[in-house]
This record gives structure tokens, sequence and C-alpha cells, in this order.
């Protein structure tokens, strides 16, 4: 094995592709999430998201291009792969007609987990999601218990990379934080989750991101970096005496520091790193300091050209006026 | 905001289907103790789904019994005495099979259901091979309308049938058989058609026909040419004889039916039912090798 900076990686594609007759859904992708990375797969409907997914899964067989997932190859040994993952598809894959109990020990048979431990390890997957007092038929459940359940499914045989295809969509808080809880607590386990989000706060928790749009990785890097590519920081300051501080910050810090009627303003790359540097150059008195990031919106809509908002909306809105 | 995601229509590039899907190699070396206990639980919960569904199940008995006391009674009378003796006795391998049929087939339409709500893809993103699935899941369906068979076959009496345990057991193998086969079809079906109205469209439509020319109703002697050879094209044809001369070990030799003859020559219920396994079997090939390019 090749001595790699990136370390030990739990998912890598490369020139993966995807075709459906004429039309290519997924092009050429180059992705490397390492292990124990938390990625965020980002995009706009029918970006391709799904597809890459469905391939990774070994669901769908690639036209072109390699993929690695858990250390073995999605299309010669696609049996290893599914042993090492765990799948949360947006639609839950669990059995309405079956009680959560009888849902979990489908899945551990499916997946060979032992009798001894499926017990233990079932009763403490329900308990973390809120689930062990859950009674009846899966259907009687509300949708984000389902989502909780799925995701209870998908960990029973401690798989190594998680993937998660909008995770979150449509639930309430409440599923949604306890969710978030248990995929914080999966890191401390070494174990990689690869989710699909429409959520900016969700992206914003993800070790690393990549953005895709029509099929094609246009941007790839953590929240921070993804952010300080797209623009500066904006540094506001309110002081005693706004156009001596600016004169200040121009001639001494050499800023491009510029006095508003509102304060002064300096735009940096890393605005929170400038901070203590201005506070310690200015003589006058400061009031406030106030950095403003550009947002992992403002990142998406650079890349794709589309708001994250309007992601979710595949056809114009309702057309509640008649003429 | 994105809230609306789950209602807004999918656009076609967002979720790769079937069709599109070409042959994933699954088959998993050295695992068949895995695969065993992959068919054990996918067969169990065929059994979980008929426990949790009685109402249902007491609904599909709903239409055998009507043609087994209503018709059978209502044509008894009319008749006076039909020739080989009472006519309920007649019907009653029929009503047989049509209590198998029902939820045999019904073992197509939770394939396709499954697709429709998203499980199969959990079990198809497990390690387990396709045609195993396909397995357990005939096996399951095939367990439960054999049940449903039992009920019916209980009431043996009813249909002035002796209770014979060599003959009732003889039937219920024969009855599993049948199931299993037919359940096979559904399955090869439902790999082929994801759509479910399409799918019991193709059900009702063929449901009726194939009863009414399998010999259920009436003997396949004396009947018109044209019956004649839709009846002996028919597999059910061969399911109900098998049937019938089974259940008439029973009865004294001057009552036994007459037996389905193919030009002159009447096959060996032996073989008819080794005929109907072959033809499960090959279903089942068919339908696995078809399942196996399921994305």
């Amino acid at each position: 094995m090749t001595a790699n900076s990136d370390g030990p990686f739990a998912v890598r594609t490369r020139g993966l592709r995807r075709t459906y007759g004429e039309r290519a859904v997924v092009h050429g992708l180059d992705l490397t999430v390492r292990e124990g990375e938390m990625f965020g797969f980002l995009g706009p409907n029918g970006a391709g998201k799904s597809t890459t997914i469905a391939m990774l899964c070994t669901l769908l067989p690639p036209t072109g291009g390699s993929a690695e997932v858990a250390g073995a190859d999605v299309r010669r040994t696609p049996w290893e792969v599914r042993r090492r993952i765990g799948v949360v598809f947006q639609e839950p894959a669990v059995d309405r007609e079956l009680t959560a109990e009888e849902n979990l020990r489908l899945h551990a048979e499916l997946y060979g987990v032992r009798r001894g431990e499926l017990r233990s390890r079932s009763r403490t997957l329900l308990r973390l999601l809120g689930l062990d007092t859950a009674r009846g038929p899966v259907g009687t459940f509300s949708g984000g218990m389902r989502r909780r359940l799925e995701l209870a499914r998908s960990l029973l045989h401690r798989p190594r990379v998680l993937f998660l295809d909008e995770p979150t969509v449509g639930l309430d808080p409440q599923s949604r934080a306890v969710i978030w809880d248990l995929l914080h607590g999966l890191r401390r386990h070494q174990t990689t989750v690869f989710l699909t989000t429409h959520h900016m706060e969700e992206a914003e928790r993800c070790d690393r991101l990549a953005v895709l749009d029509r099929g094609r990785v246009v941007a790839e890097g953590t929240p921070q970096q993804l952010k300080a590519e797209i623009g500066a920081d904006v540094v506001h300051l309110r002081t005693a005496d706004d156009a001596a501080a600016a004169a200040t910050l121009r001639t001494e810090a050499g800023l491009d520091a510029v006095c508003g009627p509102d304060g002064v303003r300096v735009t940096s790359a890393d605005g929170a790193a400038l901070v203590p540097r201005l506070c310690a150059r200015l003589t006058v008195p400061v009031y406030s300091v106030t950095v403003t990031r550009p947002s992992l919106d403002d990142v998406f809509l650079h890349h794709t050209g589309r708001t994250i908002r309007d992601t979710g909306r595949s056809s114009p809105g309702p057309s509640a006026v008649t003429p | 905001m994105s809230l609306s995601t789950r209602s807004a229509p999918i656009p076609p590039t967002s979720a790769p289907t079937a069709d599109h899907a070409e042959r994933v190699p699954s088959r998993e070396p050295g695992g068949f103790r895995h695969e065993l206990r992959a068919i054990g639980v996918l067969w169990r919960r065929e059994l979980l789904r008929l426990v949790h569904n009685r109402l249902q199940l007491s609904v599909m008995l709903v239409n055998p019994l009507l043609f087994l006391l209503v018709l059978g009674t209502g044509l008894d009378s009319m008749l006076g005495g039909a020739p080989g003796g009472d006519y309920r006795r007649h019907l009653f391998p029929g009503v047989l099979l049509m209590a198998v049929q029902l939820p045999a087939l019904g073992a197509g339409v939770a394939i396709v259901r499954d697709r429709e709500a998203g499980f199969l893809r959990g079990v198809l993103v497990a390690p387990v091979g396709r045609g195993t699935i396909l397995v357990g899941a005939c096996l399951g369906g095939a367990t439960a309308a054999t049940a449903q068979g039992a009920v019916l076959l209980a009431l043996a009496g009813l249909a002035g049938l002796p209770y014979r345990p060599v003959v009732v057991a003889l039937l219920l193998g024969e009855l599993a058989l049948i199931a299993f086969t037919m359940t096979v079809l559904s399955a090869l079906v439902a790999v082929f058609v994801t759509r479910m109205e399409t799918f019991q469209t193709l059900l009702s439509l063929a449901m009726m026909p194939l009863f009414f020319l399998s010999g259920a109703l009436f003997t396949v002697d004396g009947l018109p040419g044209w019956l004649t050879a839709l009846t002996l094209a028919n597999p059910l044809s061969y399911a109900v004889d098998a049937l019938r001369r089974t259940a008439a070990l029973a009865l004294p030799p001057d009552q036994a039916p007459a037996a389905l003859a193919l030009a002159g020559w009447t096959p060996p219920v032996a073989l008819e039912i080794v005929v109907m396994l072959l033809a499960g079997l090959l279903a089942l090939t068919l339908a696995a090798r078809r399942f196996a390019r399921t994305g």
C-alpha cells in the first residue's frame, strides 16, 4: 500500500460514471472519504446524489470508473461491501406490519449477527433512539419514529461505513436531534458517515463536504474552506471614534478599512483571526466587533446557481390565484 | 424549507429504477449457512404477517367456502345425483385449489408491494444472494397458502369424503407442492411487473379463466373439443386431477372419479406432481435470474 497523507480511506471513487442511455447522470466522480469522517454530500435534486449512493451501496452497477467502499471493490466483491456498510434510504425500508423488535431481528439474521449479540445490541440501539417503549406494528409509528428505527436497523451489524440519504428530511426537531446525537456518537467508534442533506445546519456539522451539480463535484473541502474560498469575512467595528479607528487601521495595520455611517468595515479572508489584532492596534475604545462569515448557502449558490432552499422544490410553488 | 421534498414530484434522475439496472454479481462464496439463515428469517416474516393479518386470512376462505357449500349444494340438488356421486365431492379438489391459489398468488403481490414500500431495497442491500431472497419469500408464501388449504381440507367431511390419515397427508403434501409452484409463478410475474396496478390487473385477468378451465367444476370428458383442448393446456388441470384421484383413494373403487386423459392416455398422479414441481423449479430459476439484475 502506498503511503497516503490522507490516511486510510473509507470510500474512494475514481472516474465513477453512470449513464442512462445517452444521458450521463454521474460524470467521472473522484471522491475520497477518510475513515471515521463525517462526509456531507450536497446538491440540488437530480444532481446525482442518490445515483452515487446507489452505486456505492452496490445496488446499481457503475457504467465506468471504480469505487472502493470499506476496503472492498463495489464491482468485484459487492458482497464484501454489503457486509460492511449500513444504509438509510429516503424511504424507510422497515416492514410496517412487524414490530420494531421483529424488524431488527429480521435485519440481524440477514446480516448474520450472532443471536446472543442481537438482544443486547437491539436493546441498546432502541434505547439510544428513544424507541424502547414503542409497541405495536411499525405502521402505527410516526414518520420520525420510523426513521429512527431505520437508523437502528442500519447500525445493528456495526457497519464500517454508514450511508444516509436525506436522513432528517421532514422530521420533527426531536427526532432530528436524537438522530444527530447518535451520528456524533458514532465517530467515537471510527464509523464513517456518508450523508446527503439539504439542511445547512447539518452540512455545517460535517467534517468535509462535496457539492455535486449535474453529476460533477463542483466544490470539495471542509465547511470553513468552502466558505473561505468564495469570499472574505466582514468584520464590523463600532468604536468611540470610527474615523480615527479607520485611519489607524489603514496606516498602521495596512488594512482596507472603510468608515461608514454605522461603523468601520474591514474585509478579510479570516475575520475571526483578525479580531485580536484589530483590538491590539486600536487606541480608541471599542464597543462591539461582529464577524460575518459567508454561509454555506452562499457556497451553494456560488457553485450551483441555486440557493439550497430552492432545491427542496423541483416544481414552482402552488398557484393560489386563479384569474 | 426542504420539508416539501417528500411531496415534490421525483425527477427521473434522482432514483435509479430496476429497468436501468444491469447484472450485479451477488454470489457470496462459502456462505451457505448464512443463506439458509436468511431463507429462514424471510420465511418467518411471511408467517408473522399471516399471524398479524388474521382477518384477511379468514376473508380469503370465504370464496372457497361459498363454492363448496352454496354452489356445490345448489348444483347437487339440481343435478339430483350426478354420475360418480355427490357433486360437492367432485368440486372439493377445485375448492382446495382455490383456497391455495389466492394466498399463493398473494406472494407476488407481496413482492411488488415490498418494492413499492421500499422494504425490498433494505433486503437487497444486505449481504444475501438474490436467489436466497426469492426462495425465502416463496417458501413463506407457499407455507401460508398450504395452511389455508389445510383449513379447507379439514372440511372434507362436508364433501362426503371419509377422513383417512394417509390420504389426508398425501393431499396436504400435494397442496404444498401446488402452493409452491403457484407462489413461484406469481413471484416470476412480480419480478417483471413492478407496478402494483399492472400486477393486480394481470392476476384478476388470469385467475378466473385458469380456474374455470381446470376441470374443477366439470369433468373434461364430454366437453366440446375446443374446451377440452384449453383444459388440457392448463397446468392447473393436472393439479386438480392429482388432488381428485388422491382424494378418491379414500373411497370404494366403484366411486372413483373419471381421470383426466391426454388422447386416451391417463398420466400417473406421480408424474403430474413431478411435472408440476419441475415447472415450479424452472420458474424459480427464471425469476432468480431476473431478480439478480434488480437494483
